[in-house]
Formats: C-alpha cells, structure tokens, sequence
C-alpha cells in the first residue's frame, strides 16, 4: 500500500508491506537509523519518535498507521547546525553513555518540554518511565533534561515538530 | 589521600572552547556526544552493504529434546529464501561444535539433542528480516522430549539427567571443582573461633541485556578469502584470533570491525553461535548476510551471569573480630561452560571473597555443574565473579553483625586491612595494591548522615513503619593480566596502544580496547593530552577495527583503563622522551639540560629556549638533522602488561522504607563513595558509577532470569525481565577519595564495574534490616514485593 507522510518536515511517499512497523520503515526504507530498536514488546522505547508532536513506540505503530501524519525523529531534532537544548543538555550533563537509548530520551523530552516548559523532577521521571537507560541510573538524564529546561533561549524550533 | 563529595557541574558549558578546558584529566564533555545526540552513530544494525542478505535462528522449544528429523524443504522453497543451514550441513564442514572460552565445545547448531530452551537448531539467510522470520516457521522438527536437568542442586544426584551425553565416558553433570585458600588452616581458625555463623546466599541467573542485542554482518570475498566480520563485540582481536582457529580462515585474512556498541556489560565478550552462522551464510551464499537477534534471544541465550548457590560461613571473636571465611559453592553453568574468564580460574576471581577485611583464614571450593540452560556465567559488569564475591562476603558480615547485636558500620571499621598492611597479601593468593579504607567509609556514613539515619529509624520502627539502612564496603580486583598468569583461550592479557604525532602537532592513539559506552575516544584522548599536552580535541581515538589497531585483549573486568590506559600513557611517554631528543637537536642543546613543562620542552634555567609539541612534531617529519638511532617521525607502540591487578573499593549506603501492607522496596537515598584512585574525567567516572548503581537496584529488588521445572525460561522478553526505570531508582549520591595504584603508570585503578559489584549487597542489606522487626535475618534476591511479603511471614525461600 501507498503511504505518504511528513517526516522532519519533508513530505514522503512509499509503498510499504501492510504490516512493516513503522521502526523498520524509518529505518530500512527511509534510511533514519537514528531510530533504534530494543525490544520485541514496547518495553523499551528506544524506538520512541514523535508522531503528531507526541512520542510514540514505533516499533508498536504500523507504518501504515502515519499516512498523512507528521513525524519527527532524532535526525528532525536539531535546525541544521543548532542543536536543540535538549541535545544540549544531554551533551552538557552526561545524559548518554553507549547512545542506544538516547534518540529516543531525547524526543520524549523535547515533547515533555513542549508542554511543560519547567518540569520537576518527578514530572521528567514519570515522563521518560516508558523508556530503559542501561547506562547512566538516569540521574543524569533527569539533569540534562533540567538543562534543557533552564536554557530554553537557545531552542530553535526543530524541523517537523508540532508544538 | 583526598576526600571530596562530588556534586553535579550545573554549570558546564557545552559551548565552552578549547582554552576553558584542562588539557589532561578533568572534567570535559565526551568527543563522541555530537555523533550520538544527533542519531548519527553507527551500531551494527545500521551496517548496509550492497546485496546484504538477513539471517534468523531458529530455537529449541525445549529444554532437553533427541532431533528425530528436521525438514527444511518448505522453507527453501520459499521464494526469498537463499540459504537454510542445519547442524547437519556444518557436521559436513567440521563446524557443528566450536570451542568455548572455558576449553569446552558448544553447538553452533543442535545435531543430536537440543540441551536449552532457545539453542540454535537451524539458520535461514533470506532476502529481507522479515521474510527470514517467515521461513523459520516453515521449518519442521520433530523432537523426543527427555527429562530437563533444571534444579542445580539435583544435578549431581545420581541418575540425574545427563546433559552432555554426547562426550565419551560421561555420567554424570559435575564440570569442575576448583578451591583457594588454606582448608585445614582455615577450620583450625573456626574450630577455636568464639563465634561461627553460617547463611546460605543465593545469586541468582540474571542478565546484562545491553539496550541493543547482539549482531554481526559477515561479508566473506571468496576471491581473495577476505572476510570482514562487523560483530558487536567487546574484544575485537580476541575474537580475530579465536574465528581464524573456528573457522579455519587465515587470521590475515580476517577483519573484524566492532562498530559504536549499544552497552555491553560483559553481554559482548563471548562468541556466540550467531556470528559463526553469519559468517557461514556469508560463505554459502556469497553475499554479506546479517544476523541480529531479537531481545527474546538475546535474554534466552547469550550469557547470562551469576547463578551461584553459596553457603557462607564466617568465624569471629564474641568483641567483633573477624577471623576467617570460608565458602561452598555451587555454580550453574548452563548446558556447555562457555564462561568467559582467564583459563586458571573456573570461578573467576571469585577468591576475592575475602572482603576488604584483615583475616586469619580462608578456604573457598566451588563445584560447577551442567544444566539444561543457557550458557554463559562470566557477564553483567562482575570483574569475573567479584560480584558474587564481594555480594557473599558483605551479606555475611551483616549476618554476624545481626549475631553479634552489632551496628554494621562499626564491625566493618573494626575489621577493615590497615593503610600500613598496603600491599596486603590476602589469604587466597591477591596482592591488594594499595587502600585506605576506614576515610572512605567516614566520608559515606558522612554523607548519609549514619547516625541521624539510624534514629530515624529507631522512631520509625516504634511507630511500626519499615525503613532500612543497608552498607557495603567493596574490594574490587580488576585490570587482568599479568599475562603469565592470565590469559584468554592462551591469549594473555595484555593490550596494546599506539600514538602518533602527525606533522601538525594533532595525534591519534589506536587502541585494542573497545568501548560500549565507556566514553573511550574521551578518556584515551586525555590521557594522551595529560602526557603530551595535546589538547584533547586534537587526538583522534581509532579503536573497533582489527585491521586499524594493535593487538589486545578488550574490554571487560574493568580493564580499559588499568591495561589500555598503561599502554597509552606509556607509548604517550615515549613520543616524549623521542620529542626530547629532537628538541635538544632543534635547539642544540644536551637532552639531559632539557626540562618538560606540559606540551613542551626548554632548557633548564632558560623557560624561553624551547620548543612547542607542534614545532618538535614537524621538525620530526621535517628536514631538521635528526640525532643518531631517531628516526624521522613522532610515534611510538606500547604493549602493557600489568605488573598487578589494581583494587578499586569504595562504601554504599542504601536507605529504603518497606511497605509493611505490600512488601514493596522503595529505594530513598544511595550514598556511593568510590576510590578508584587517579581520575582521568570526573564526569564519565561519576556516569559509570550511576549506571553500576542502577544495576544494582535492579538485581536487588527486580531482575531474575529463571525456569519452570520444564526448564521453560520465565524471563525471556522485558515484560518478564524487569529492569529498572527512572521511577524505581533514586537520585544518586556520590563522592570519592584517591588513593593510586602504585604500580599503575598514571595510578588509575578502573571504575566499570565497581558500582555493579558494590551495590547489591547494600540495598539488599537495607531490605533485611528493614524487616528486622519480623525476625528476618536473611532473604535472597529479587527483593520483590511477593518475596519480601514471603519473608515477612517468615516463608523466605530462594529464587533457585
């Protein structure tokens, strides 16, 4: 079947096998490796992206499901040279180690930041719970999203994303 | 010595420029950041080549089945289907069985019988993933079901269930016994001792299950007999070496690439049937094949840790003086001992088991035992089985201050090896280098407030409220070699670096050590800036190709830094003592009037004669006269091997409240002080102790790979393995001191793995003396809601 959809702000159309996740879609067919994927059982949300502003498991959306919809990956997050603060962020306090799970901690938090410009502490938890960090004990991912709370001055708006 | 509570840099830059930051060690961003934050690195699965074909396995059902037939007509009728492969087929080409790193054999793919529930019976290479997915249930096999041996504590029962009956003469599932320490000296220790207490302690299976699974793309030329295997793998020449004696292919001919890695945690040290069936599809069908499991095989099986039944005894005087330890252990190594560990040592250094504690005595025999389960043992960031270790000896302790009506803390400080024992011969063979123990253990009872603590708690438990403090003090022993002692299937463990200085002044370092995270390409660039003064950002870190490096052994136990980091700072010193030479020629001068200020050399008592790292390095490749026996560049290898292992340690505090109406484990407050001696960058040190922290939580209270009597794995995806998230751990508090090795050439021990070792004995400790009031004096981990609720009344049973 035919889909098109906008991903990082560009239109694309593609036939895709009904059943392909939309995590392979990214992956395999429009080459945005950025996206990873972890699990078998939308435990782990290393595939998170934003689908319509909102961070979803793409490994648990059919690739189908996107038609005519807008999605933002990893490579959609910064404005060509400028980072986003939450890339920022994560850079600033340590928020990655291995880098696996970070594309994914990062759209979540660009999404919680979309929303709820100064989260506490319990807010940015409860926001990434969905998702495993094997790395880092999460503190410092909880730090780096702070950062990117506190330096909102030099967020650009990335590429793709609804607000 | 020094004593420092860490606390967050808020106010780090990431726009700061080259002259805001500390040419050497310090706090720096990591170099490999902007790859990272922007999806831009390369992991295994990311890896594309032109008419790449995919692989799939397909697994046992079972725990224990006879192969009666397999039937691979349909699948290879499939139209995208190009290959199907059966243990049969590699009977043929004398690869069914490949060697262990533990001088066993293991099956690639299932001949005779399967021996766990998730073994490799057949491989389909196909034109996509998905297709290949399709084809494994076209596959038809047909089992006999035998009796699963899955109860280690049966497997020596006789007419237990032979799981390696395959091997001539075997009745029985008994893999090795192997002990330390004195046995005789030892029970002559306990048989005066004032008081002996015993406790069986059971770690559990768990596993490292690294955010991305194990892969490999095998891309075999067969015109020039080229294979370039890209694996996700933590040790790349050991595995060049190990696939050119499997396999058969020239070792020159071999290539191994291991890309950016998604965690490992001991996960990538071994190789698994995985990659040789990549390899063989690659062969058979002539294209680059690419395997990459999903999280279900990745739990199934590859390695797996821990999975030690341990019955602890420890000998004291009535006043709190430790005497002696000794152990029994029973060790569940699965269906083929693929354990991953110097060939001396079957239980790993497991003989650390003596704590940080000055003892009279002590003897430890483990016995290791064949099951039908997954294989594996030696993984999940243990330093080979100091976990388990350092796990027995603290929850032992805890056990006698609990017989002795003694607080904790205090019987630890009484006990700790002096500073002035440094270097301390321990009872089962270690030399520990250096260590000063009781200012670490202040700083940490400092920190958590150990006495406010305490009273908090007597006031809870008179209100009838759960809250316990749990402490561990950790002795790690890390960094393997020496070499004459330690080696890996005869490969000692040493590692190699080389340094070259381009003409420019910029350098790069190429390293055998391979990083899953660690943050390599930053703390390999400091220690080379430390010794050169080369600013950091202008040293390249190459790593992960064997064709690119010098040989070495890899990443695990904690040993990039205490033998990579000597082989760098070492071929650094090198480049150095070259640059000096070409620097008195430069300004001629004497090499022996020439004094080192960091990035440059000058006369002595002249600072204004002297010659930049940039201005030696372009005369090195230049057409100034060199001196005798200096050749024309700026470079220098190293292979280190280390004199020693180093012994990082450090104090844990756990704090947790109890659900007394749950049995749920909140964890409220960690305190981790570390000694990890010299600290290259304070940020990726304090980065690796949060996540070891974590893990730590996580085995403690939730993480748990077991089986029904079937031998059906009960933690086989991330709905049944539970890891923890942000909402179950806390936000970490740490500090540290400094104490060096002193055989270490910047006097840096390692941190990787210390947390990981130190923590789970502290908030399983924390568990236990909240359920003080219930009479509970031992549980087993996971410490989870349904099993604390067991030991609450007073049903405590462990997990295996």
């Amino acid at each position: 079947m035919q889909i098109t959809a906008t991903v990082n702000g560009t239109e694309v159309t593609r036939d895709v096998e009904p059943r392909v996740l939309l995590v392979h879609h990214l992956r395999e067919e429009l080459g945005l490796t950025g996206t990873h994927w972890g699990c078998d059982t939308s435990n782990c949300g290393t595939c998170v992206v934003l689908l319509d502003g909102q961070p979803v498991k793409s490994c648990t959306v059919l690739a189908a499901m996107v038609d005519g919809h807008e999605v933002t990956t990893v490579e959609g997050l910064a404005d060509g040279a400028t980072l986003d603060p939450v890339q920022q962020g994560f850079m600033a306090e340590h928020g990655l180690q291995c880098g696996f799970c970070t594309p994914g901690m990062m759209l979540t938090a660009r999404a919680l930041l979309d929303r709820t410009p100064h989260p506490d502490e319990q807010q940015i938890r409860e926001a990434i719970s969905g998702q495993i960090c094997r790395c880092t004990g999460y503190a410092t991912i909880v730090r780096s999203i702070q950062w990117a709370a506190d330096h909102p001055a030099v967020r650009t708006e990335p590429t793709g994303a609804q607000a | 010595m020094t004593a420092v509570e860490d606390r967050p840099a808020r106010e780090a830059n990431p726009a700061a420029t080259a002259t805001d930051r500390p040419i050497g060690f310090g706090r720096i961003q990591r170099k490999e950041d902007p790859r990272f934050v922007r999806g831009k690195g390369n992991y295994l699965d990311d890896i594309v080549l032109p008419g790449m074909l995919h692989g799939a396995i397909l697994r046992s059902p079972m725990a224990h089945g006879r192969i009666i037939s397999i039937d691979t007509t349909e699948a290879l009728a499939h139209p995208k289907v190009h290959a199907v492969v059966t243990g049969k087929d590699l009977e043929a080409l004398n690869l069914a069985w490949a060697p262990t790193l533990s001088a066993d054999v293991q099956a690639v793919l299932a001949t005779d019988k399967v021996r766990f529930q998730g073994q490799e019976v057949a491989f389909v290479v196909a034109e996509d993933r998905y297709a290949a997915r399709d084809a494994l249930e076209l596959i038809d096999v047909e089992y006999e079901q035998l009796a699963p041996m899955i109860d280690a504590r049966k497997a020596l029962d006789p007419g237990a269930p032979v799981v390696r009956d395959e091997m001539a003469g075997r009745t029985d599932n008994h893999v090795f016994d192997w002990e330390a320490g004195d046995a005789a000296e030892t029970d002559a220790v306990f048989a005066r001792a004032d008081v002996v207490v015993t406790q069986e302690v059971v770690y559990p299976r768990v596993h490292p299950a690294p955010m991305e699974t194990c892969g490999a793309v095998a891309d075999y030329d067969a015109v020039d007999g080229k294979l370039t295997l890209y694996e996700t793998t933590q040790a790349p020449h050991a595995h060049r070496t190990l696939f050119a004696i499997v396999a058969g292919i020239p070792e020159h001919k071999i290539r191994v690439v291991s890309p950016d890695i998604g965690g490992g945690f001991g996960n990538k040290v071994g190789i698994y049937p995985g990659y040789i069936l990549a390899v063989v599809g690659s062969i058979v069908t002539g294209k680059p094949v690419k395997w990459v499991e999903d999280r279900s095989e990745n739990l199934m099986s590859t390695s797996f840790a821990r999975d030690y039944i341990m019955t602890g005894e420890i000998a004291a005087t009535r006043e709190g003086k430790i005497l002696a330890v000794r152990t029994t252990v029973l060790a569940d190594h699965g269906a083929f001992n693929a354990t991953a560990q110097p060939t001396k040592y079957p239980a790993g250094f497991f003989h650390i088991f003596t704590g940080s504690y000055d003892l009279q005595a002590a003897h430890c025999k483990v016995t290791g035992v064949y099951t039908n389960k997954a294989p594996g043992g030696v993984a999940y960031a243990c330093s080979f089985r100091v976990t388990e270790a350092v796990y027995l000896i603290e929850r032992m302790v805890d056990v006698l201050a609990d017989e002795l009506a003694m607080d904790p803390a205090e019987l630890r400080l009484r006990n700790f090896i002096r500073p002035e024992q440094f270097p301390y011969p321990n009872k089962t063979g270690w030399e520990y280098d250096s260590g000063d123990y009781e200012p670490t253990m202040r700083l940490a009872m400092e920190m958590a407030g150990y006495d406010e603590l305490r009273r908090e708690q007597a006031e809870k438990r008179a209100r009838g409220e759960l809250m316990g403090i749990g402490i561990s003090f950790f002795t790690e022993t890390v960094g393997a070699g020496p070499r004459k002692h330690m080696d890996i299937v005869g490969l000692g463990m040493a590692d190699g670096a080389e340094v070259r200085v381009h003409p420019t002044g910029k350098a790069v370092v190429r390293l055998s050590v391979q990083s899953q995270g660690q943050g390599h390409e930053t703390t390999f660039a400091q220690i080379v800036a430390e010794e050169l003064g080369i600013p950091p950002e202008d040293i390249d870190v190459v790593h992960g190709d064997t064709d690119n490096t010098p040989f070495g052994l890899g990443t695990y136990g904690s040993r990039s830094t205490p033998v990579s980091g000597g082989a760098v700072a070492l071929a650094a010193r090198k480049v150095r003592e070259k640059a000096k030479l070409i620097a008195a020629a430069m300004l001629e001068a004497r090499p022996e009037d020439l004094e080192w200020e960091k990035g440059r050399w000058f006369v002595t008592g002249d600072p204004s004669q002297g010659r930049t790292m940039p201005e030696i390095s372009m005369a090195a490749h230049g057409t100034v006269e060199l001196p005798e026996g200096v050749d024309g560049n700026l470079d220098a290898e190293v292979t280190y091997d280390p004199p020693n292992l180093t012994f990082p340690f450090g104090a844990y505090i756990c704090v947790v409240d109890v659900d007394p109406g749950t049995g749920y484990v909140h964890v409220r407050r960690f305190i981790a002080v570390d000694d990890c001696g010299t600290r290259i960058n304070p940020m990726i040190i304090e980065g690796q102790v949060h996540g070891g922290l974590a893990d730590g939580v996580g085995m403690a209270l939730m993480e748990l790979i077991d089986f029904d009597e079937d031998g059906n794995c009960l933690g086989g995806s991330f709905m049944d393995y539970l890891i923890p998230t942000a909402m179950e751990v806390p936000d970490w508090e740490t500090g540290h001191t400094v104490t060096p090795s002193p055989h270490h050439p910047i006097g840096a021990k390692g941190i990787g793995e210390s947390a990981t070792v130190g923590s789970p004995p502290a908030v399983v400790n924390a568990v236990i003396d909240a359920l003080e009031p219930y009479g509970v004096r031992h549980m087993d981990m996971p410490c989870t809601p349904a099993r604390v609720w067991a030991a609450m009344q007073g049903r405590a049973t462990p997990p295996v």
